[in-house]
């Protein structure tokens, strides 16, 4: 009786008693949701590009930020070491389709799924191997300030990564509404073969897009890198994104924003008003539980594209 | 000019169906099998302990992952969850009832897995592929925090572990301190031949046929009369139930008591997925090799450098692995997807021929 | 209303109605697949549909397959309701069917593909699975020996344990042919069964349909655009274009229809 009361009651009472708390929760939420999307993003682009589910997004993540990292601590200074970050990030496309895309053209989903298994660990691995394992510092200038917003208690660095995660979304948004590249990109997602029988360049695509998913983890790996540090775990948000991605369906740009916010707030809110009556921690299953439900109910999510079966 | 079937026709069905068809496997299989029971009498205490009994858990519950993935095409990447649901109910069942033979606790300890495996598993009537893989994650995720935070499961034990009582079987002490490596590596080679043999003829009986043809066409399979839901249900339950076994063996046989990490992503779920990639999907004895692959390049990699003077540290060694690993991954996706049984299926051919060329 | 007075092409005769199909209409968002269809099949009998590409053919057996539910109309076979049932029910009533494109499961042999078309009839329970020898075994074999029989009648018997995915195409029709007779249906849909074949394919292909029709007097729904098979065998044809039905008659009725010509047969020039 007394659990009922804690999950159904209490948490709306300590709601409405404690507005500022909530909305702190939904602000530090909100901010975590775009570090959240910011990863989802890159899942999104290769999606859309290759119909391919990269799981080692987030060891690219990590692999991009320990890099810069890396060359920081080299003496390099942050213009130099962004700059060869990214070119690091672009042999790295290249590498991926040369080895690992050309080879696996139009195979089954989930043999490409877990190619990027193996890739997530070879990144992950060789990441550590030349940068090292401990945790590092990375400090890119971005301004980390607390504020007050009335009642509310606000960090000017949150306020960055949202304006970050904004800017990069339109870009990208911008990126497939309005070239040929968007168009290409969709054929290509839906059948390679095909795509590559009516002449679009396969390869070119491919790296290109695996190009901008590495720009995309840099970024992300920035934001994270410089609010929590460098280190291993970084490569674990890769699974906090597979709910991201099923809240805002797996096609769409729009939706993992939207998807990374709500899975943001709704993980902090459950485990500031909800955790007291689970003992805590609840925000290891809450983006996870909440996937499913959709799932069950709404599979392509949000924004996703319904997907009719013919025979 | 030793592996020829010329000479054996097959002329019933029945020998046509047999499990080795060819008398040369038969036999190979056979000894393979005396092999692996005498293996305690020249191994030493390391090896049994460390590697062998070690391969045997992860062989069954490659097994299991395999009869979902491999046969039913249907993705998990919860496997330390369900194995985590063995162990504890066995633990719980050793620890509550007394006087339980552990073979029975161990048993229905799998059940219990297959129990929480349908649970799981019924979202895949509606979703699929990365989806489903969504849905194991959350029952991976779950299931440890509440093994973690829920008192009643490790019986309010304040270090949080589970321990394995120690029992017997015809009266030697096969779990608890007592156990020698031998005995509880004998127990854990009958389950897995035993279990290899069940899982053997389920797949080559309808159950297979049908979760193949699930994961093959699902629509068509339903349209000719296959159940999906019942079909898929049932795949998930006899994979727990082999999770479940192999994760109580683990426990109670390999490592003696466990906290909830020794059943995570990195410990099981993704291990057991790489043993069966490379080891072949869709293949029973390819998960066994692929267990035995996974687990030994570890040691493999532990012990070789110093054999020709390199030294590495233990955190270069776990890169090194983890790059091994991945690489080995993409390596068989593209070159192998069958994996280990199909280039060892290969070599068998090629076997025929030798010593002619074709 | 019997209308037993024809035999069928290969002799049989035709009974009554054994499916009714009315009114059906089905949509796909804002596509019309199917239109008004309505139209009987008489037991025993060979019946044709024809018409153009996207005239609703393949979705007309979907909607007897119960695959998918049309939004008007009702279909009835053997007075139970088709259209409403879950898909797996069509098999479980004696329907079996072939797929434009070939829906055989990749990663099995010919036989176990045509195995699975059996698969209804095997009742042994999971236990006697899991030990094979015994009860299970013994069902397994009564039922290879079904399977061996439309190997036999199919002569692919040289292909039996070959993985299908590695057949060339005129083969997998025919194991695809397989699996469904496999299943000994009363009623068997056939959907372009013949497409992409040679003219000694076509013939075999027309030499085991009419046997089917012949020896176990199973009734068939044929798509296929060959006309000259379309004539040659079937009782009586169906038209659709635009998911509208254009004629229902004989092939010698629907030849001569005006609607027909225009839409699709186009007259021939000597």
């Amino acid at each position: 009786m007394e659990f009922l009361e804690s999950v159904f009651v209490a948490p709306f009472v300590e709601m409405w008693n404690y507005p500022a708390f909530l909305a702190e929760l939904i602000l530090v939420g909100l901010s975590t949701g775009v570090l959240y999307s910011l990863v989802a993003l890159g899942f999104v682009l290769i999606f859309k590009a290759s119909g391919m589910f990269n799981f080692a997004q987030g060891a690219m993540v990590l692999f991009a930020a320990l890099t810069l990292v890396g060359l920081m601590e080299q003496g390099l200074p942050l213009w130099a070491a962004l700059i060869l970050s990214v070119a690091v990030m672009v042999a790295l496309a290249f590498l991926v389709e040369r080895f690992m895309l050309r080879h696996l053209v139009n195979q089954d989903g989930l043999i490409l799924f877990m190619a990027t298994i193996g890739l997530n660990y070879i990144l992950e691995g060789s990441g550590q191997l030349f940068w090292g394992s401990d945790v590092k510092r990375l400090e890119v200038g971005i301004p980390d300030q607390p504020f007050d917003l009335g009642p509310i208690l606000l960090n000017t660095f949150d306020i960055t990564a949202a304006g970050i995660g904004a800017v990069l979304v339109v870009t990208l948004a911008i990126f497939f509404q309005k070239t040929s590249m968007g168009r290409a990109l969709r054929a290509v997602a839906d059948d390679h073969q095909a795509a590559l029988s009516v002449g679009i360049p396969l390869k070119t695509i491919w790296i290109t897009v695996w190009t901008i998913a590495g720009i995309v983890a840099l970024v992300a790996g920035i934001v994270w890198g410089a609010k929590a540090g460098v280190q291993f775990s970084l490569s674990l948000i890769a699974l906090k994104a597979l709910p991201v991605l099923i809240l805002g369906g797996f096609t769409s740009v729009p939706g993992a924003i939207i998807g990374g916010l709500i899975i943001g707030v709704g993980e902090k809110v459950a485990e500031g008003f909800w955790g007291p009556a689970f003992g805590g921690a609840i925000e290891n299953w809450f983006a996870y539980m909440l996937a499913l439900v959709f799932l069950v109910f709404r599979p392509q999510g949000l924004f996703g594209e319904k997907i009719i079966e013919r025979v | 000019m030793f592996y020829r079937e010329a000479g054996q026709f097959k002329t019933t069905y029945a020998a046509d169906q047999a499990v080795f068809p060819i008398l040369q496997d038969k036999i190979a299989v056979l000894l393979a099998v005396a092999v692996a029971y005498a293996v305690p009498l020249f191994a030493d205490e390391y090896w049994l302990q460390a590697i062998l009994i070690q391969l045997l858990v992860f062989a069954l519950m490659a097994i299991g992952l395999n009869i979902l993935m491999g046969y039913a095409g249907q993705i998990s990447l919860g496997t330390g969850a369900f194995a985590a649901v063995g162990a504890y109910a066995c633990y719980k069942l050793t620890t509550n009832i007394e006087g339980m033979n552990i073979v029975v606790a161990i048993l229905l300890s799998g059940g219990v897995a297959a129990a929480v495996g349908v649970l799981f598993g019924l979202p895949s009537l509606r979703i699929k592929g990365f989806y489903l893989a969504v849905a194991t994650l959350a029952a991976q995720f779950f299931i440890l925090w509440l093994f973690n935070k829920v008192g009643w499961f490790y019986n309010d034990n304040p270090s949080g572990t589970i321990t394995a009582p120690p029992r017997e079987l015809f009266g030697i002490a096969v779990t608890g301190p007592k156990a020698t490596p031998e005995a509880r590596y004998w127990l854990c080679l009958t389950f897995l031949v035993v279990f290899a043999w069940l899982a053997k003829n389920l797949v080559r009986g309808r159950i297979g046929r049908s979760w193949m043809a699930i994961r093959d066409m699902d629509i068509a399979a339903e349209i000719i009369g296959i159940r999906p839901l019942q079909t898929k249900l049932t795949a998930f339950a006899i994979s727990s139930f082999y999770c479940g076994v192999g994760g109580a063996l683990m426990v109670f046989c390999w490592l003696g008591s466990a906290e909830t990490e020794a059943f995570d992503l990195p410990t099981v779920s993704f291990p057991v997925l790489f043993m069966i990639i490379i080891g072949g999907l869709g293949s029973i004895g390819g998960s066994i090799l692929g267990a035995g692959f996974i687990v030994l390049v570890p040691i493999f990699l532990t012990n070789f450098p110093p054999m020709i003077g390199l030294e590495i540290s233990t955190a270069l060694q776990k890169h090194l692995e983890e790059i091994i690993f991945g690489g080995l991954i993409v390596f068989f996706l593209i070159v192998e997807p069958e994996g280990i049984a199909r280039l060892w299926q290969i070599l068998r051919e090629k076997l025929r021929k030798w010593p002619f060329p074709y | 209303m019997s209308q037993s007075t024809s035999p069928t092409a290969s002799g049989r005769a035709i009974g009554d109605v054994i499916m009714k199909v009315d009114s059906v209409s089905l949509s796909f968002g804002g596509v019309r697949a199917l239109d008004n269809v309505s139209f009987e099949v008489r037991e025993h009998e060979i019946l044709a549909i024809i018409g153009p590409n996207g005239a609703g053919k393949s979705s007309m057996l979907n909607c007897i397959n119960g695959f998918y539910h049309p939004q008007d109309g009702e279909i009835y076979y053997k007075g139970k309701r088709r259209d409403t049932a879950k898909t797996y029910e069509a098999a479980e009533e004696g329907i079996a069917r072939t797929f434009q494109n070939i829906a055989l499961f990749k990663g099995m042999s010919t036989l176990d593909n045509i195995m699975t078309g059996r698969g209804l009839k095997m009742k042994k329970n999971l236990f006697w699975q899991a030990l094979y020898y015994g009860p299970a075994l013994r069902e397994e074999l009564e039922h290879r020996a079904k399977a061996e029989e439309v190997i036999d009648f199919l002569e692919i018997e040289a292909i039996r344990k070959t993985p299908v995915g590695r057949l060339p195409y005129g083969l997998q029709k025919r194991v695809e042919l397989g699996r469904a007779l496999a299943a000994e249906p009363d009623l068997l849909l056939l959907d372009e069964p013949m497409a992409g074949m040679n003219h000694e394919e076509k013939e075999d292909m027309v030499r085991y349909i009419l046997d089917v029709n012949d020896e176990f007097g199973t009734t068939i729904i044929l798509i296929e655009h060959d006309m000259s098979v379309v004539m040659d065998i079937s009782d009586r044809v169906v038209v659709l274009d635009y998911g509208k039905k254009l004629a229902e008659g004989t092939p010698d009725e629907v030849k001569r229809n005006q609607d027909v010509i225009d839409a699709y047969l186009g007259v021939s020039h000597d």
